[in-house]
């Protein structure tokens, strides 16, 4: 893909046959360098809405017209082959924007597989198995046979589901279940003796797992190409828009405490009952109480602390002694200080982790002896309720928040708890732990003129 | 050794026995596991198994497989070394000989020799990263500690043991008829669970997304002590998996075994964790005022709490009710207490580290030897051999010229040889299988390549 300073020539001549691209390779299109940024952040839109809406817990029909409302509103254009060239390009310059470090990686992947779930599914059935056959998927119609042998299983699954199978139904493909990781995940599926019984309905997880797997490997070729020779190359053009794309978006991460400066140990207990998010409350006040918390709690109070200004020695310090009880001072530094030192970038491959945001609190289930994870997706209502009334919720505001929490919107009512505490309105809504911690903090001191 | 009684409970050990000179005190330390690595413990077999039939005699085995898997050693004084890795089964016996391990964890097998790991990059093409891992399960008791009334914590009595025995039922039938393995070995984890390898080819060279649909596929039991429900089954029937469990193995479990030998209808603060699970408040209240009024008098000779539980029963699924949340209710009761409960983590990543069979387990000085799920109902965990009792069983048997299978003399000799017929020989059999068939299939394909 050239990209040209000033005029346009006309896309080529060949004609794209199926609407939905699969973005295999760069086309031989030129670009202006405004339409390259244009075009780019039409998509973010696109995939920032996404990411919100996921955020926020949104059911699938939800999310199915959120996208469609999405897509409509920045990508599309009154001419078909106009439309597909924005969207190749721009999912091209974006490729270049999130190639650059894991975690980029993997939201990209993450909305562009959602992107193209969702626009799978919408197409006609044709243009469904013009796609499936593009991906040579080598799996077979199972035999009137076989189906007939296997139907009461199969009926059984979809009935598990709460669909029934329609003789329409009776088309289903037989594929290794190691194709299908989200069907099995799910038990949407029957499987036997390795190979999953995938209903035509179902065969869209087949094509998006594909398209996942091949656009993750793209994705590393990509960063190597950048890193090697493209960065380089268009420092003075193309890399200057390319690395503002990517910060103007994703928010601030953290990871330098700045605005508060320091707390030390003897100021945690009071501004956990002040500023800390629920989340955040839940896990002190357990390892306050077990004197333990299992590895994901750890992480994500240990990596919130540092958020908030935590220095390493008291970080050290403060879960040396809560954990006194059960653990031993030499056993604490065996067994638990390199952790946290990694935590702080101070060991293995010195990364600085960034605290945990909203959305990747929300995504985590806690299992059996855990305390993370967000309490509004995963608290029982009793639980929750007393949760709140603890840190002051009036039981008006604890309403609404139960409200926002049984239509999942958890990062609503944790704003929502927010206000109730603090008496004031947060209007940007909460996206991080330490962002509630900031604001709260902000709140406080406007109120006192003091900090906590 | 002195002239103490074993703490074994055996009673042949009273005075003027002659064997009391052969008496070795309970215990677990590095002059006794000196003694099981010498003499005891299966070098051979274990790398046998770890070289999964590469070992040299057919042109096409990978001479560098052995050398690329991670072992890592916990030494006395709680040292922990990763990275350990072996190119020969001498040096494999030597290193765990000399270095005396308390305790030995299997990892991958990674890309490379993980002992020139530095020289790889993270990430680009020259990699060092995990290329193959057995599919691994770890099952806990101390999991099931809100199920169990007669031991908690690290205690594992015939009376909660079995709650390990049927999930051992339950996904094996499923790892076999489901998902198509065969390579399965099933080991006791020393104290108080179980693990499962699972070591088919395909298994080995499962994704990390593979690996965790399916734990996804097995994870039945959400929550910890702060959710409330933990099983949910919606759905007008179950998926044939979890109907298949249900009536092959947990009803039948539940209803005979754990109900009776548990109590867990016979006081109010056990039934009400039951009538809590139930989701219509009139219904529990009903059978609440029933079980309140027969407290002291029981109407028939059987047990309480199977005449309880078929009074449940009885109200909940008869044709009267209609509420949606009672149809699944009984059988998510009986889930609920019954159902394993995996360690999602362990399964999910390959890079995971787990404890080898026929190490022994430092707090109870148990082997973790072999459980045979067909089997599996005579397994008991309470007389397991121990470090002490086969040490005293080798001196027993006097001095030997030859050292070859010291362990048929001793009760390890049952473990190494069903280890050997039932896993190691058939899963060989078939690497020796895949092994030519691969090797014959390339020498067709640059057959057919120089072709014309």
């Amino acid at each position: 893909m050239e990209v040209v300073q000033s005029h346009r020539k006309s896309s080529s001549n060949n004609v794209i046959v199926s609407i939905l691209p699969l973005y295999r390779s760069a086309p031989p299109l030129e670009v202006r360098l405004e339409d390259f940024e244009f075009f780019a952040i039409d998509r973010l839109r696109v995939l920032k809405g996404i990411s919100d809406g996921l955020c926020r817990g949104k059911k699938p029909e939800e999310m199915e017209k959120l996208v469609l409302d999405l897509w409509k509103a920045n990508m599309r254009h009154p001419q078909a082959v106009e439309e597909v060239n924005k969207d190749i390009i721009s999912h091209f310059v974006l490729r270049l924007v999130y190639c650059r470090t894991e975690e980029l990686r993997k939201w990209f992947l993450s909305m562009e597989t959602t992107l193209f779930r969702h626009r799978f599914r919408w197409g006609s059935s044709e243009a469904q198995r013009a796609l499936m056959s593009e991906f040579k998927l080598p799996y077979k119609a199972v035999s009137n046979a076989e189906f007939e042998s296997l139907k009461d299983k199969l009926g059984q699954v979809a009935r598990s589901m709460g669909q029934t199978l329609a003789a329409a139904d009776a088309i289903f493909y037989k594929v290794p279940f190691e194709e299908v990781p989200d069907l099995v995940a799910g038990r949407r599926v029957f499987i036997h003796k390795g190979h999953a019984y995938v209903a035509i309905n179902q065969v869209v997880s087949l094509v998006v797992t594909q398209f996942r797997s091949y656009l993750s490997k793209a994705l590393i070729l990509t960063n190597r190409k950048w890193t090697s020779t493209i960065r380089e190359q268009e420092k003075d053009r193309l890399t200057p828009i390319v690395e503002a794309l990517c910060t103007s978006y994703l928010g601030p991460d953290y990871s330098q405490q700045q605005e508060f400066g320091e707390i030390s140990i003897k100021d945690i207990d009071q501004v956990a009952k002040t500023s800390f998010p629920l989340c955040m409350r839940h896990l002190f006040e357990k390892v306050k109480e077990d004197h333990h918390l299992k590895h994901g709690g750890r992480m994500q109070l240990g990596l919130f602390l540092k958020g908030v200004g935590l220095k390493l020695d008291d970080a050290l310090a403060f879960w040396k002694a809560e954990f006194a009880p059960k653990v031993s001072a030499e056993r604490f530094d065996k067994e638990y200080a390199y952790n946290i030192r990694h935590n702080y970038g101070r060991e293995g491959k010195r990364t600085d982790y960034t605290p945990y945001s909203c959305q990747k609190i929300i995504s985590v289930t806690p299992g059996i002896g855990d305390h993370h994870g967000c309490p509004y997706r995963h608290f029982s209502e009793e639980n929750l309720r007393a949760a709140l009334v603890r840190m002051g919720v009036s039981s008006r505001a604890v309403e609404d928040v139960m409200d926002k929490v049984h239509n999942r919107h958890y990062q609503l009512a944790c704003t929502l708890t927010f206000e109730a505490v603090h008496g004031s309105s947060c209007d940007a809504g909460i996206n991080h732990p330490n962002q509630y911690f900031i604001d709260s903090q902000r709140v406080l001191q406007s109120k006192n003129g003091s900090v906590a | 050794m002195t002239k103490e009684e074993a703490d074994n409970g055996r009673d042949d050990m009273v005075i003027d026995v002659p064997g009391q000179a052969n008496a070795v005190p309970d215990g677990f330390n590095a002059n006794y596991l000196r003694i099981y690595y010498g003499k005891l413990f299966p070098h051979a077999d274990m790398f046998k198994w770890m070289s999964y039939g590469n070992d040299g005699k057919h042109p096409g085995c990978d001479k560098s497989y052995f050398g690329r898997r991670e072992f890592s050693f916990t030494l006395e004084n709680d040292i922990y070394i990763r990275f350990q890795s072996f190119n020969s089964v001498t040096e494999l016996e030597n290193s765990i000989k000399e270095k005396c391990p308390f305790k030995i964890d299997i990892g991958p097998v990674y890309s490379v020799d993980p002992a020139k790991r530095h020289a790889y990059a993270q990430s680009g093409d020259n990699v060092f990263t995990p290329v193959e891992r057995e599919l691994v399960f770890d099952i806990d008791i101390s999991d099931y500690d809100d199920v169990r009334y007669c031991c908690t914590g690290a205690d594992v009595c015939l009376e909660c043991w079995p709650l390990m025995t049927i999930a051992i039922k339950v996904i094996d039938t499923s790892l076999r008829d489901d998902f198509g393995f065969n390579h399965i070995l099933w080991v006791y984890s020393g104290r108080r669970g179980v693990h499962c390898w699972v070591c088919d080819g395909k298994a080995r060279r499962l994704t990390n997304e593979q690996r965790a649909a399916i734990a996804d596929y097995f994870h039945v039991y959400k929550g910890n002590e702060n959710s409330q429900k933990k099983i949910s089954l919606p759905g007008l029937v179950l998926h044939p998996f979890l109907a298949r469990s249900y009536t092959e193995v947990l009803k039948g479990f539940f209803e005979a075994k754990l109900l009776p030998n548990q109590n867990l209808l016979a006081s109010e603060e056990r039934y009400e964790k039951i009538l809590e699970m139930i989701p219509d408040a009139s219904v529990a209240s009903e059978l609440r005022r029933r079980w309140q009024e027969n407290k002291r008098a029981s109407m028939s000779k059987d047990d309480i709490n199977i005449v309880r539980w078929e009074q449940l029963k009885s109200i909940l699924q008869s044709g009267k009710q209609k509420m949606q949340g009672l149809r699944r209710c009984v059988e998510e009761i009986v889930f609920s207490y019954t159902y394993p409960r995996l360690d999602m983590e362990v399964s999910r990543h390959m890079n995971h580290l787990l404890k080898a069979p026929f190490c022994v387990h430092p707090k109870t000085g148990r082997v973790c030897v072999p459980i045979d799920p067909n089997n599996c109902d005579e397994f008991d965990p309470t007389t397991v051999p121990t470090l002490s009792q086969l040490l005293e069983e080798l001196n027993r048997g006097g001095l030997r010229q030859d050292a070859e299978n010291e362990w048929d003399r001793t009760s390890l000799g049952e473990s190494v040889a069903f280890f050997r017929t039932s896993f190691l020989q058939p899963l060989l059999k078939s690497c020796k299988e895949e092994i030519e068939n691969s090797y014959n299939a390339k020498l067709q394909q640059s057959k057919n390549d120089l072709s014309w």
